[in-house]
């Protein structure tokens, strides 16, 4: 399938993103630049890590105004997949593509590390190649990734199945702990109502070999190269998705 | 025209620098704090001599850039740009 990888001006996991889906996963991927407004014939918009526009004023605030999120924005609505991981999540929640917003990490600390996360609904375009409540090794590397909703968004999100990912142990249990930067409900990663737009605070990009600490990270890429290819051959996206654990 | 902006976090949401200030604040020996909340002073120079007017154009400036609805408050004063007394404009 065909992805485009946006660039701004400060981003820094797009080559690393680009890598991921070219040169391990075999897809086709090329960047996109920021300024551009055509998005081509891509099946998946990435928007990767980074600090777009040195992240003033907010994480994603200006980002949000670039000419290409216009595009971005249409594809979304369109139903195209749309992801975005650490910086490009918080540009997505700004672009209001995502409920909510993500703010300073409960420790005032930029957090490197390897986590857990454990997939909280296997039945979307981005997490249909992992089990339900399976738990992924992914690293975060983040200043401001504490996520945030108003309370009754949250409900509805976590009754409309929203919430993705959560933060955990290695068992997949929840601990204060294991929740680095304080998320409310330990979230790592949500999707829209549609389930065509998902951002998420861990990197599936850094997570593509063995030699760099681990592959969990193909599982999202994957998930969604099984959906758009599924859709394509008439299989539904139902019977790719693997079901409870 | 001169318009002071003041972004504050919500009420009710977190506020993890307003906590970690408070409670250095308290480990310092300052023991009358309650809540701390860190927000953001902006300073902006409009080419307006129309309060009415600068007050729309801020409003829309604030809901579309200068604050993110969904975590923060804003507050602003607009002063003259004669030495007039600084009016306060509450949302």
């Amino acid at each position: 399938m065909r992805w485009g990888v946006v660039r701004f001006p400060g981003s820094l996991d797009d080559s690393d993103a680009l890598w991921a889906l070219g040169h391990v996963m075999g897809q086709e991927a090329r960047a996109l630049w920021h300024k551009d407004e055509d998005l081509g014939d891509v099946q998946c918009v990435v928007l990767p890590g980074g600090f777009s526009y040195g992240d003033y004023l907010r994480c994603g605030a200006i980002a949000r105004f670039a000419p290409i999120m216009k595009s971005v924005v249409r594809f979304a609505d369109a139903g195209g997949l749309v992801l975005g991981i650490c910086n490009g999540f918080q540009i997505l929640c700004e672009a209001h593509l995502l409920p909510g917003a993500l703010m300073r990490n409960r420790s005032l600390s930029f957090i490197c590390e390897q986590v857990h996360v454990r997939v909280e609904n296997a039945a979307t375009p981005f997490t249909c190649a992992a089990r339900q409540g399976e738990v992924l090794r992914l690293p975060i590397k983040h200043g401001e990734g504490l996520y945030v909703a108003p309370e009754d968004e949250l409900r509805t999100m976590e009754e409309r199945g929203q919430i993705l990912l959560r933060y955990t142990d290695d068992s997949g249990r929840e601990c204060d702990e294991a929740n680095l930067n304080g998320s409310t409900c330990a979230i790592a990663g949500v999707a829209n109502e549609t389930f065509n737009v998902f951002g998420l605070m861990p990197h599936p990009e850094h997570a593509v070999e063995t030699a760099l600490g681990g592959e969990d990270g193909l599982k999202i890429f994957r998930s969604i190269a099984m959906s758009v290819e599924g859709k394509r051959t008439g299989a539904s996206t139902a019977g790719i998705s693997s079901t409870t654990a | 025209m001169l318009v002071k902006v003041f972004v504050s976090p919500r009420k009710g949401i977190l506020d993890p620098q307003g906590r970690a200030v408070a409670q250095s604040l308290k480990s310092l020996g300052f023991d009358g704090v309650g809540r701390v909340n860190i927000g953001r002073y902006i300073v902006l120079e409009l080419d307006t001599s129309d309060a009415e007017q600068a007050r729309t154009i801020v409003r829309r400036m604030c809901d579309q850039l200068l604050t993110n609805p969904n975590i923060e408050d804003y507050t602003f004063e607009i002063a003259a740009a004669r030495d007039e007394s600084p009016e306060d404009q509450s949302r």
